[in-house]
């Protein structure tokens, strides 16, 4: 049985859980067996709908103060519940909490774990997993030799597939450990759009030449409906916050769309944006670096050329 | 307090990406090496900060490597770690890795154990994960602040689309990333004294490997930029909904 792990915060579910339950669908589909999910904590979502991603079962361990992350205590549940259910692969997102216990979780299974996967394993030769290595400049295909496996898979880089299932929801009991973790403060950017969980990103760099000058970013981003990165120059220099930083260095994203306004192109960026499916570079230099990345390039004077394209995007979207 | 860090070594953020062998091993010709930024700048600097404030920290360094970590775990030593300890194994599997810090770990008695929040060469983010388990300690990954206050750590981590407070009674591992502390530069004097402080070297312990690479490659090049004249944006837009769809 393959089993999933399903992420969530305030009550919803994560965008990148929704993928990983297809992802672990399509595994159960090549080792003829079942896909289930497991859910530690409540949400507002309709569970048996997850049968629209490929699970079978829904296993709820029904308790609020899981609501509450805790890497030491969700690692041990979602191991317990593995050896319970005999499951075979152990598939998470990629995640900021995929990342804290999906390792833990290997460690207590004695599996074998390939964390940013961005393929369906292959099958001929054991069981290998392709991941993104050195920064998404190269990829691995690794081995996993042991007969349990977890998988931790890159956001963005499956998708979403539809199954004609309706999930049974089945109520797990497990003993709950003391919590390690207490979350005194929680606080989230309201209406902005999680970098990592973007289809859709607008960048800016150091062309731009100072903080005042991120308007006509921000209303592109607007009529997009696009999460705002940029540069390090420019969160060094405190024009945009830390948190928008993406590069090698920075936050690794990989978008459907990534346009980068007044970025040349430095290999360190590239390393943190070349998973994006489509790349837009809008650059006055014609020998900036990024151009030789991009799907499409506008070489022009971003105070110009920005403003256009929010209009065009305006006008395509009222004609809808 | 005592502080263990996990430095790794890893290509410098401007190598070239090849390999040899029939893509079965990274191409280091010519690389240079360097302290994995994540572990360098954020974890280590931010130990040094709470030795700063407190002079009683004792700051250790563990890598796992052969002799070639040497420089990198000196550099550390420059900047500020107190004495260092490598354990003689290369391995690209992070669970045999992690088992050698463990084994490390349980012999000293560490409020906290440090790592960056990835490397930058295999991007894994497996090891504090893999700690807290083995040691069956708590984790907080992707911290951007920390402060310790007698035996309780107050830390910020990332989360999707902001940031969390949580409050961790110590011993614990952390993972560092951006925002964490500030990048230094080893000074003349950390140079020197680095030359004197002890760097031991110990076996590692039996483990077996989970997984072993089997072939590397790279991402097929870009077909070539379609560039588009700045006064035809509704033909950009147009490409971007019909061809890429990607609106």
């Amino acid at each position: 049985m393959v089993l999933i792990y399903i992420d969530h915060s305030e009550k919803e579910i994560k965008k990148s859980s929704h993928e990983a339950i297809s992802y672990g669908a399509a595994i159960a589909k090549q080792l003829s067996c079942s896909a289930e999910a497991l859910l530690l904590g409540t949400v507002n979502d309709d569970l048996t709908a997850l049968g629209k991603l490929g699970a079978s079962k829904v296993h709820q361990l029904n308790n609020e103060s899981l609501n509450n992350f805790d890497a030491k205590v969700h690692a041990s549940l979602i191991a317990t519940a593995a050896k319970n259910l005999n499951a075979e692969v152990i598939v998470f997102a990629h995640n900021i909490n995929g990342k804290a216990i999906a390792p833990a979780v290997a460690v207590k299974l004695d599996a074998g774990i390939v964390t940013g996967a961005c393929s369906l394993p292959d099958l001929q030769n054991g069981f290998e997993v392709t991941k993104t290595v050195f920064s998404g400049k190269a990829f691995a295909n690794i081995k996993i030799e042991t007969p349990k496996k977890v998988i931790a898979i890159n956001q963005n880089s499956f998708g979403i597939q539809n199954h004609e299932l309706s999930a049974t929801v089945v109520e797990m009991s497990l003993p709950i450990p003391p919590a390690s973790v207490k979350v005194t403060n929680v606080n989230k950017i309201i209406g902005e759009i999680p970098l990592t969980e973007a289809n859709l990103v607008v960048s800016g760099g150091r062309g731009l030449k100072g903080p005042e000058n991120w308007g006509i970013l921000l209303d592109l981003a607007k009529a997009l409906g696009a999460a705002t990165a940029c540069s390090r120059p420019v969160s060094d220099s405190d024009w945009r916050p830390h948190h928008e930083h993406v590069g090698q260095t920075g936050i690794q994203i990989a978008p459907n769309l990534y346009i980068a306004i007044g970025i040349s192109g430095a290999i360190q960026h590239l390393a943190g944006v070349n998973r994006s499916k489509t790349i837009v570079v809008i650059n006055k230099d014609p020998e900036a670096p990024f151009f030789k990345a991009a799907d499409y390039g506008v070489v022009g004077d971003a105070f110009e050329v920005v403003p256009a394209l929010t209009a065009a995007i305006s006008k395509m979207k009222h004609n809808e | 307090m005592n502080i263990l860090v996990c430095i790794s070594k890893t290509p410098d953020t401007t190598a070239k990406i090849a390999f040899t062998e029939g893509n079965t091993k990274f191409d280091e010709n010519g690389v240079q090496w360097i302290i994995n930024p994540y572990d360098e700048w954020y974890s280590l600097v931010r130990a040094i900060e709470i030795k700063e404030k407190d002079p009683t920290t004792n700051i250790h360094l563990i890598t796992v490597g052969g002799p070639e970590a040497e420089p990198i775990i000196r550099k550390a030593l420059a900047l500020g770690g107190d004495e260092a300890i490598r354990v003689n194994i290369n391995s690209n599997d992070s669970y045999v890795i992690a088992q050698q810090i463990a084994a490390i770990a349980k012999q000293g008695a560490y409020d906290l154990i440090m790592t960056g929040k990835e490397t930058i060469d295999y991007n894994s983010a497996c090891i504090g994960s893999m700690l807290s388990a083995i040691l069956d300690l708590p984790y907080v990954s992707l911290a951007n602040h920390l402060e310790v206050n007698g035996n309780t750590a107050t830390i910020q981590r990332e989360i999707e689309g902001g940031e969390e407070t949580n409050e961790v009674i110590l011993p614990m591992i952390i993972s560092c990333q951006k925002g964490m502390a500030e990048q230094r530069i080893p000074n003349m004097r950390g140079i020197m004294a680095a030359r004197t402080k002890p760097l031991k070297v110990v076996e590692p312990v039996a483990t077996n490997a989970h997984t072993s690479i089997k072939e590397f490659s790279l991402p097929p090049a870009k077909t070539g930029v379609k560039l588009i004249a700045p006064d035809q944006m509704e033909e950009l837009v147009k490409l971007l909904k019909e061809e890429a769809k990607v609106i």
